[in-house]
């Protein structure tokens, strides 16, 4: 059942947008370009019902060239699937459009992905840090953030 | 009917000293103040509820003002963020005042080694007692209050005022 709507919807997703989607544990994957961001997604949301998006975060590669993926889950509650969508972003400019005009969650996400990884959205105006407080340096979860600093406030 | 009050043989008087007596005092009445954010709290819950039963030494009812505790039970990890509030809390309580490092987390930074944890809060405020384990016994808690009292009867207490 679940086999075939994920196969539906990959034939859905390549006649009706011209996306090319694989299949990864039961998951559609979608990589993009950063500057087609938003426009998939709105294609996602209004034409494929994939009304909620569960988590923004990113993928640190450090030998790679573009240095970092931005990796997007949407669900759907119409039809109980998941696709991926990937983007990736070089280390000088690590920027990519916000989502925040299509779904509220992505307010809260990618503030956490800004101070966590240093990525930027753009048209996102409240990149304030959650977890981390103001005056810390650098972005704990990159790959060359050395695992033993500290940067104690007392 | 106009039986004259007898005095009883023993104890009208007792000789002893004042750090002693304050001492004695001060050990069976602690009021602590569960610090609590993580895990060990499971284990602080267990010690001081019926079965191992923390108000045999009279360290039994947890305030949860500051300003009405004199022991600090630092109960799981504390990391960078909070450390501040762990300081602005401790200098929130009167003196006299005790800590108590419960648990791995709070002695070291246990298993923890990264941007966020703050290993051990000895760095932010002193510590009285170390209690270690992930998370410790009960037995070992009770131990500690234990040589928490140890460390309170045997202190020197100060004079506050001319009064005591």
């Amino acid at each position: 059942m679940h086999d075939a709507i994920l196969k539906r919807l990959r034939e859905r997703l390549a006649v009706e947008a011209g996306l090319a989607a694989t299949l990864s544990q039961g998951l559609l994957v979608l990589v993009q370009k950063p500057d087609e961001l938003l426009a998939i997604a709105q294609t996602l949301k209004h034409k494929f019902a994939f009304d909620l998006l569960l988590d923004v975060t990113a993928v640190d590669w450090p030998q790679r060239q573009p240095r970092f993926d931005v990796v997007y889950h949407f669900y759907s509650t119409q039809d109980h699937v998941r696709v991926r969508l990937k983007t990736a972003v070089s280390e000088t400019s690590p920027e990519v459009d916000s989502l925040r005009s299509l779904y509220g969650s992505a307010n809260i996400m990618e503030r956490e992905c800004h101070e966590m990884y240093g990525i930027r959205f753009r048209d996102n105006p409240d990149l304030r840090p959650i977890l981390l407080y103001e005056g810390f340096e650098g972005y704990p979860l990159r790959k060359d953030y050395p695992k033993q600093r500290e940067q104690p406030q007392v | 009917m106009n039986t004259p009050r007898q005095s009883p043989a023993a104890f009208e008087y007792l000789t002893t000293k004042k750090d002693e007596l304050v001492g004695w005092a001060r050990k069976f009445s602690l009021f602590p103040y569960p610090f609590v954010t993580a895990c060990c709290g499971m284990e602080f819950m267990s010690v001081s509820s019926t079965l191992y039963d923390t108000d045999r030494f009279g360290a039994a009812l947890p305030r949860f003002s500051p300003r009405q505790s004199d022991l600090m039970m630092v109960v799981g990890t504390i990391n960078h963020k909070q450390a501040p509030v762990l300081r602005k809390v401790y200098e929130q309580m009167c003196e006299p005042k005790w800590v108590i490092a419960f648990g791995t987390c709070t002695i070291s930074g246990g298993f923890y080694q990264n941007y966020a944890v703050l290993l051990g809060i000895d760095k932010v405020i002193p510590v009285d007692v170390y209690i270690p384990g992930c998370p410790p016994r009960p037995e070992m808690v009770i131990d500690g209050i234990m040589q928490l009292q140890d460390k309170i009867a045997t202190a020197r207490h100060p004079l506050i005022n001319e009064h005591f």
